[in-house]
């Protein structure tokens, strides 16, 4: 497999968030915005490449046994890494994104790549895949976020770390509060995993016609 | 015996000429007084309203069972009561464009993905107003006193006010019985009316179409209980939701359990949750999440409920 094929199948076929349905909790719970969904995206890719470089350049002295403990400690170093930079640098972000950029530690993501493939596969792969994993489940939550923010607050890209209220699209009363609720998020969730899955299994159907 | 002759087939052998439409289009026909009382006392918006709900309801179910390629069976008349039950669980000065939106979700989300009708685990009128409240609570909380009556305020045409239940629980104001018999408070559009609702739940007991343990068992417990802790029970029968959602809502077929039991057990259930609501919850008022609370355990009470197989012993300890 090359590095391309490696880096895209994160993006939509594998894609975390809408195909192995990985990492759902903070994808439900800090969707809410775009920003947030950029920064926790992003934030998760730093660990993933990170973790999943450190992990494949370890795999060979790495004892079967106690090999989670050691995905942990690797993991970890990164999340607090990211964490105490955005704390530095972000804010309002780290303060919306809270406990959730901690948590990255236990993320199922990071965990499946390590797994099944960082501690597998060598060492351009596995940063090929960690950043196709990441980026990929950095578009969906953007995906979900732009819908709940524009539905939940009337608004697009509000990114409070930079003074900017984002641009208001319809006024505040109008916006369907439950969008950035929880069922909100269940529920944009549903919705937009079932139209992916529509329009890939319609794909499918042609292209075996063909 | 004449053999070769014999035709095997597996149960249900008998056979009703009562069907999904003619349930359906009963339903409608019952709701009729208490659309008519929304309309007399709230005016010709409650009127918009009701179409606007009616027809998106019919409207989206036909566009997505289109575009999905199944059978379009809004002939069977079940997303009109959908919508027209919705279009009766929402305030008179509700914009029309967000009752539309109920209507879209209720048929959508609440009915659709789950299948279609018979499948839905939910209410989809209840889900609707659920959406509703959730999405747009300023809105969905504003409430009127019907046109030209407001005891305490005369002279104007309209006043915005709180339910009776809201007056009774933050200011201790009780309205008299007749008002709210006949309907002259405010409310929702269509539950505000105790005779209306009444006279369609008489024709539909009449029809054979709802039973007597869901509504009784449901209107039994909240007067049971609201006796208990000290309140007025006829106060809390006559008041808000509970008439029409116990008669119209609660014995939805899909939502509500088959078996004889398990329509008591939920009915009480229902109650229950409503009375402890209203007697200690944050919402005035509790119908519609009481319903919406008992469906989701309604697969579970059947399961409890199961009557005998005919000649099956019971199970020795």
């Amino acid at each position: 497999m090359s590095f391309k094929s490696e880096f895209n199948k994160g993006i939509i076929n594998e894609n975390p968030a809408f195909r192995m349905l990985l990492g759902m909790c903070p994808t439900l719970a800090i969707s809410l915005a775009i920003s947030n969904g950029i920064g926790m995206g992003l934030a998760a890719t730093f660990v993933l490449v990170g973790s999943n470089v450190i992990i494949s350049a370890l795999r060979k002295v790495t004892p079967g046994r106690i090999r989670i403990p050691i995905f942990i400690v690797v993991i970890a170093t990164f999340v607090t890494t990211v964490d105490l930079i955005m704390a530095a640098f972000l804010p309002d972000l780290h303060e919306v994104l809270g406990i959730f950029i901690p948590l990255i530690v236990v993320n199922c993501i990071i965990f499946a790549r390590a797994e099944a493939f960082a501690s597998q596969r060598g060492i351009i792969d596995s940063l090929a895949d960690g950043l196709g994993m990441g980026i990929g489940w950095t578009l969906a939550l953007c995906g979900l976020s732009a819908i709940r923010e524009l539905l939940g607050t009337g608004t697009l890209l509000a990114i409070p770390d930079f003074g900017f209220a984002g641009i208001r699209i319809f006024s505040q009363g109008l916006a369907a509060v439950m969008a950035i609720l929880p069922p909100g998020g269940f529920i944009t969730l549903g919705l937009l995993i079932g139209l992916l899955n529509l329009i890939t299994n319609r794909r499918k159907t042609k292209r075996q016609q063909v | 015996m004449e053999s070769g002759k014999l035709i095997v087939s597996s149960s249900p052998h008998q056979f009703t000429a009562i069907s999904t439409p003619i349930i359906m289009s009963d339903v409608l026909f019952a709701l009729m007084p208490a659309c008519f009382a929304g309309v007399w006392f709230f005016g010709l918006r409650a009127l918009g309203m009701i179409a606007a709900c009616v027809g998106s309801a019919v409207v989206t179910e036909a566009l997505l069972q289109k575009l999905c390629g199944k059978p379009i069976t809004v002939s069977d008349y079940s997303a009109a009561v959908t919508g027209l039950l919705l279009a009766l669980v929402v305030p008179p000065d509700l914009p029309i464009w967000v009752g539309v939106f109920g209507s879209v979700f209720s048929i959508s989300i609440a009915k659709f993905t789950f299948g279609g009708l018979g499948h839905n685990i939910f209410n989809p009128a209840l889900i609707g107003r659920a959406f509703l409240l959730a999405s747009w609570p300023v809105f969905m909380t504003k409430w009127r006193w019907p046109i030209q009556e407001a005891p305490w305020m005369p002279g104007f045409d309209a006043v915005t006010t709180a339910t009776p239940l809201v007056l009774m629980k933050h200011f201790n104001v009780k309205v008299p019985y007749n008002m709210l018999f006949f309907g002259k408070v405010a409310g929702t559009i269509g539950e505000t009316s105790a005779i209306a609702i009444l006279l369609g739940a008489a024709y539909l007991m009449y029809r054979g179409h709802i039973g007597i343990r869901i509504p009784f068992s449901f209107i039994g417990t909240v007067v049971v209980i609201t006796a208990l802790f000290g309140q007025d029970p006829l106060f809390h029968v006559l008041t808000g939701g509970l008439l029409l959602g116990a008669f119209f809502m609660a014995t939805d077929y899909v939502t509500s359990p088959v078996t004889p039991k398990g329509k008591v057990a939920y009915g009480i259930g229902c109650g229950v949750l409503v009375a402890l609501i209203r007697l200690y919850g944050g919402y005035p008022e509790g119908v519609c999440y009481a319903i919406l609370i008992m469906n989701a355990a309604t697969a579970l009470i059947e399961r409890y409920t199961l009557p005998r197989k005919f000649g099956e012993v019971k199970k020795l300890a």
